[in-house]
């Protein structure tokens, strides 16, 4: 049984906030930079290179890419012979996203109930989703979600006979609806499976993926790459102008589900589709 | 490249076309969902507003706080469709100008048409390069609402496009329609 004592959670946590906000992933760089080579409108390619400068500035002077600095959404994996001590983990992660969003300058951007819609004043509660794995060590992921592409996401219970075809067209339609609203070039997590809430959390973590890596199952690689190429034929294009970068990855997360059900969330993020990640 | 000093005229607004790229110069004010919501109640009450509409831009932003030594954290537009069911009411009162991101109502659509608007685009997650053409910020209305509260900026060459003309033309259609497959 190992230790870990809370404070080192909070300390990690809090800059995980920071730096998922500070600084563009490489992947997303390298994507940005490959598409203004193949990009062919003008007036999107200026998006480009705008958001490539944009980078260059957030990192420079160590603040957020964009003011939705997102709700801060973290995958915890906590290894079954870790001792959490001097604390409670979820205070512990809601205390490092307090302090991240204080210290590092990022919007609150959380209101405590959804309807009265006072703002919380430190962003927290984060939103959590533990699992319990082999190991004494603690993986944390943490994703500051922006709601204007949150906004533009779905899930539908599609039926077994749907098939993949109502897989495409339920995805390719919602990425259709969203046109400009989301901050194309996006990236689109897509959950297949499970139950309702587990096929949105599949889609959630898809975004975690790498846009240049693709799946290992042979026929949702396949899926990635059709889906990928159908919503670049959409015309949205960056900032939603008209181009051919609407999205730099489609990627699909499954898992086993219902002999009478085919659930499919699609989770839509923008062009920065920020996450860190550390283990303790 | 067009440039736009503050406040927007009637003339100037019907001599911009979707697709013209603007830099504009002057003052606007930030304002987002609480705050449109917090107008209209103040419109709805017969109470005057926290400041003048007439010729005035809007833009949809809430910026993030300042670090020490910055005017402004960084500041990019907001998805303005959340605004749609307010702004045809402040064009009805004299606003011309709408900063944002996003696709716009018909109703919006309608009340720029008949009232003269022009509905401008910056690009949404530019928000620490657009921070720079951001000179000083003064909180005008509703400090209470934090990011939310009323801003009145000062910009030197905002950068922006026209989005949705005062005609009704709009880049978004226009855009994706030449480059759908």
């Amino acid at each position: 049984m190992r230790e870990i004592f809370v404070s080192e959670i909070i300390d990690t946590v809090e800059k995980l906030c920071m730096d998922a906000n500070y600084y563009l992933n490489k992947d997303i760089r390298d994507a940005l930079e490959k598409s203004l080579v193949t990009e062919e409108s003008e007036i999107c390619r200026a998006v480009l290179k705008e958001l490539v400068e944009n980078a260059n500035v957030a990192s420079n002077l160590q603040v957020p890419m964009c003011q939705d600095t997102g709700m801060a959404v973290v995958f915890a994996e906590v290894g079954q012979d870790v001792h959490i001590t001097g604390g409670n983990l979820t205070e512990a992660i809601n205390e490092g996203v307090r302090r991240g969003y204080e210290k590092g300058y990022l919007r609150k951007s959380v209101v405590e109930d959804p309807l009265i819609r006072t703002n919380t004043g430190d962003n927290t509660p984060a939103i959590i989703h533990y699992n319990i794995v082999d190991g004494d060590f603690l993986r944390i992921i943490l994703l500051p979600k922006g709601f204007g592409s949150e906004n533009m996401s779905a899930l539908k219970m599609l039926k077994p006979s749907d098939g993949i075809e109502g897989i495409k067209k339920f995805v390719i339609e919602t990425v259709s609806t969203a046109g400009p609203n989301p901050c194309p070039p996006i990236v689109v997590g897509v959950g297949v499976g499970g139950t309702m809430e587990m096929a949105a959390i599949l889609a959630k973590k898809a975004l975690l993926r790498e846009v240049d890596k693709r799946s290992d199952t042979n026929h949702i690689r396949d899926l990635e790459i059709e889906l990928l190429d159908e919503i670049n034929k959409l015309g949205i294009g960056p900032a939603g102008l008209g181009g051919r970068t609407t999205a730099f990855a489609v990627n699909i997360e499954v898992y086993p589900t219902h002999i009478a059900g085919l659930p499919v969330a699609v989770n839509i993020s923008c062009h920065a589709t920020r996450h860190r990640e550390a283990v303790i | 490249m067009i440039t736009i000093t503050t406040p927007l005229d009637k003339k100037t607004v019907s001599s911009l076309k979707a697709g013209d790229l603007v830099r504009i110069s002057g003052i606007i004010y930030t304002a987002r969902d609480a705050a449109h919501k917090k107008l209209i109640e103040l419109v709805n009450e017969g109470k005057s507003l926290p400041f003048d509409l007439t010729d005035q831009i809007i833009y949809y932003a809430g910026p993030c706080p300042a670090k020490p030594g910055m005017v402004i954290g960084p500041a990019g537009p907001t998805t303005s469709g959340r605004m749609d069911a307010y702004a045809p009411k402040l064009i009805e009162l004299g606003l011309t100008g709408m900063i944002g991101k996003g696709q716009r109502s018909n109703e919006v659509i309608e009340a720029m048409k008949k009232h003269g608007a022009v509905y401008f685009g910056a690009t949404g997650g530019a928000a620490a390069l657009i921070a720079n053409s951001i000179k000083s910020q003064e909180t005008v209305a509703f400090p209470e609402l934090g990011t939310e509260a009323i801003r009145k900026l000062v910009v030197e060459d905002f950068p922006a496009v026209v989005l949705i003309d005062s005609y009704g033309s709009n880049l978004y259609e226009s855009g994706r329609k030449k480059y759908k497959r």
